[in-house]
């Protein structure tokens, strides 16, 4: 996030991650939220029914039973056409699964706040990127957060870049569960109005409680048209990367905190290179100013936008390095790496930009990550750099072996 | 309650021209529950043989504003729809006279099954909206499996008649029980023989506040093995052998609607019906229909019980 010099209006407020989301939510006042709780994402479902409760908002909030029929409810309410918003973690996201790719077929901009968890099993409660690495190519949008400050302001331009007429996508805003959801942070709250007047008004797209205009929503779609309809869903997520990129610079002009699709933070001149997503960015600025005052040219590749992925962006980004590590949050079991990996050495031969690149796999479970680890990496990426090729497809950080 | 000729005169809301079997009993009772009242209705729909044969792309029989998202979920899609149509409602976006209606589809295996948890939640948080279940005792959709809903000794493809099981082995679960448990307006069974009786049990569960069940007897020709000219008796003899009472539950009152004045032995209602052909051949097929007719009279009996007849 780069601060702009647009006024900065709103009060700084000491939140935890969830309370900053649960705050987002009621300054964008939702139509419908059908939510269930699970640890480490409950919080933000119980602060928003208090809300409902006191009457805060005019959300119409539905306590489902189950998360497979609070995405349901969700993807039928948005279809009845109005804002909704959901929030859950790990294990709820699975049960989700089937319905998440008919959301995003059904091309409805349905809210999701992911608090990212370890899937089972065994059942775990702590952070890792298992759950949305997991459901990466059910078609949504996917934005990480790299603090609480963003994880609030990746809510509110999440509502814009799925509402946004030729995007019309399902958006998950995910951060770290517990590293995020349960620290408090100081960040800045923006005025309720300013929050309305960004997101503004829900543009209705064919909605279904248009009773004289009677429509038949998810039929049974055969060999002779499901392929031109999957086709046109692809065609979404372009403009999708380019709502990513015009939302953050709008959020910027407004509200002084501008953002894209990845960060680059002492990249243009460096060396070495470190790509992770999520709040283990923060460890790495430090660790790589750390570096660089001992002389090494570090750099950090912050993924904000995981999906739609921007290979050509990071490709770019990358291509001035002597080597690159990828920080990977999730094992993509029997695959040669990581998910993150998979992608970023897939965007470097696409765009023909081949840098030697070494995978780390990381923080399963809420395994601890300190820069002591985070500097081993740099260290491994100077024999990388003199190898000409990854000396180590898959390393762990901070495991016992 | 509008007369025969009243209801001739209303627009049919699913039109012809779509794929189901001739003689399947799903859209003769879709047809008169949507007849039942002249406000707008809103759909949703499980996966099942209603579903996909009504909205084949790019066709739809459906006249009303319709959804489907998957098999499981058809009492949370309709939750979802009327918890939009009441927040919009409240405010001030749709005209505060409106009286929209919600229903939702679904067949045994979408409610009895695995759906059974989403209608469950649906009715507890009392959404305004009509569940129908259209129950042919199987999952007819993809090829005539047993569901919970399939009577016992009734031959699937997954519950076959060989040499040594004879067809299902266990009872038909009591779900219009289990709804009814659930204290909620208006429960109902009935089928799409009587047109009188589903067409007043879907009037009130459509005027009832509140949420409302109505488990219809579909009869499958191809599943269960009968000429399709005969759903409507088939469906009636269920009702005359109490294999199938007729009966509703309006705020926990139970009303028999219909008493046969004989009661008929099961095997009318089962001999018409291959999937229960194998039942007439041994001396175990019988010991099950004495079974089975046993069954039917202890919860005959019950059912009177609470309905204090
Ligand atoms: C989660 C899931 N499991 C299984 C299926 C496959 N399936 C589709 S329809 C169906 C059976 C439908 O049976 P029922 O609900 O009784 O409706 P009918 O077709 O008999 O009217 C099954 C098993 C599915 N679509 N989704
Ligand atoms: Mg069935």
């Amino acid at each position: 996030m780069a601060e702009t010099k647009a006024a900065v209006k709103g009060n700084k407020v000491a939140l935890e991650g969830n309370e900053a989301v649960a705050e987002a939510m009621r300054q964008i006042n939702p139509d419908v939220v059908a939510a269930y709780p699970i640890t480490p994402s409950t919080e933000i479902v119980q602060t928003f029914a208090q809300y409902v409760a006191d009457g805060k908002v005019e959300t119409n909030f539905v306590a489902v039973e189950s998360e497979h029929s609070a995405m349901s409810a969700c993807l039928a309410a948005a279809v009845a056409g109005g804002r909704v918003m959901n929030a859950t973690s790990a294990n709820g996201l699975a049960l989700m699964w089937e319905i998440l790719y008919v959301v995003s077929s059904l091309r409805q901009p349905v809210i999701l706040t992911v608090v990212n968890r370890a899937l089972s099993g065994n059942i775990n409660i702590h952070c890792d990127h298992s759950d949305t690495m997991g459901s990466r190519d059910t078609g949504w949008v996917q934005l990480y957060a790299e603090d609480v400050q963003e994880a609030y302001d990746n809510l509110i331009q999440g509502v814009c870049i799925g509402e946004t007429m030729d995007v019309r996508l399902p958006v998950m805003s995910c951060l770290d569960g517990f590293i995020l959801s349960h620290s408090y942070e100081l960040l800045q709250v923006q005025e309720d109005e300013d929050v309305q007047e960004f997101v503004g008004p829900y543009k209705p797209d064919n909605p279904m409680l248009d009773i004289d205009n009677p429509q038949t929503y998810g039929p049974l779609d055969l060999y002779d048209y499901y392929f031109e309809h999957k086709r046109s869903q692809m065609e979404a997520y372009p403009p999708a990367k380019q709502a990513i990129i015009d939302q953050g610079k709008r959020f910027g002009e407004a509200f002084g905190r501008e953002y894209g699709l990845i960060e680059e933070f002492m990249t243009d001149d460096a060396d070495f290179i470190v790509v992770a997503m999520g709040s283990t960015c923060g460890a790495l600025r430090d660790v790589v100013e750390a570096q660089r005052d001992n002389g090494v040219k570090a750099g950090m590749l912050k993924i904000r936008a995981f999906r739609p992925f921007p290979a050509e962006e990071i490709s770019d980004a990358l291509s001035g390095a002597s080597a690159v590590a990828v920080l990977d949050r999730a094992s993509s079991f029997g695959a040669h790496a990581g998910p993150l990996y998979h992608e970023i050495t897939s965007a470097q031969v696409t765009y023909s930009n081949i840098i030697p690149t070494n995978n780390y796999i990381y923080g399963l479970g809420g395994r601890e990550i300190l820069p002591e680890d985070l500097s081993s990496v740099f260290d491994d990426l100077h024999e990388v750099a003199e190898a000409g090729q990854p000396t180590e497809p898959v390393s762990f950080l901070g495991l016992r072996e | 309650m509008p007369n025969l000729k009243q209801l001739s005169h209303r627009e049919e809301l699913l039109t012809g021209g779509h794929r189901l079997c001739p003689g399947c009993g799903e859209p003769i009772a879709v047809r008169q529950i949507l007849m039942a009242t002249e406000q707008p209705v809103l759909a949703s729909n499980a996966t099942g043989c209603l579903e996909v044969s009504t909205t084949i792309f790019p066709y739809t029989a459906w006249k009303i504003p319709w959804i489907h998202i998957a098999f499981e979920n058809a009492a949370a899609a309709i939750s979802g729809v009327e918890a939009m149509y009441q927040a919009r409602k409240a405010k001030g976006e749709i005209d505060e006279d409106a009286d929209y209606k919600f229903v939702a589809f679904a067949g045994d295996g979408g409610t009895y099954d695995i759906g059974l948890q989403a209608l469950s939640g649906a009715a507890e948080r009392r959404h305004d909206f009509v569940y129908v279940c259209l129950n042919n005792e199987a999952y007819m959709n993809t090829g005539v499996q047993r569901s919970s809903a399939t009577l016992k000794g009734a031959h699937t493809t997954t519950s076959p008649a060989g040499t040594v099981i004879p067809g299902k082995n266990q009872d038909r679960k009591d779900l219009t029980e289990i709804m009814a448990a659930h204290d909620i307006p208006y429960v109902a069974q009935t089928i799409p023989g009587r047109w009188m009786d589903i067409t007043r049990k879907a009037e009130k569960a459509f005027e009832l506040e509140g949420p409302a069940f109505l488990n219809v007897l579909a009869p499958c020709p191809l599943g269960w093995g009968h000429e399709g000219a005969l759903t409507p008796e088939i469906s009636q003899l269920a009702a005359d052998t109490c294999i199938w009472p007729l009966y509703e539950v309006e705020y926990g009152e139970y009303n028999i609607t219909y008493t046969p004045k004989e009661k008929k032995p099961i095997e009318e209602f089962l001999e018409p019906q291959a999937r229960f052909r194998h039942l007439f051949r041994t001396d175990e097929g019988a010991e099950v229909r004495k079974a089975v007719q046993e069954w039917v009279d202890w919860k005959w009996e019950q059912l009177q019980n609470k309905a204090g007849d």
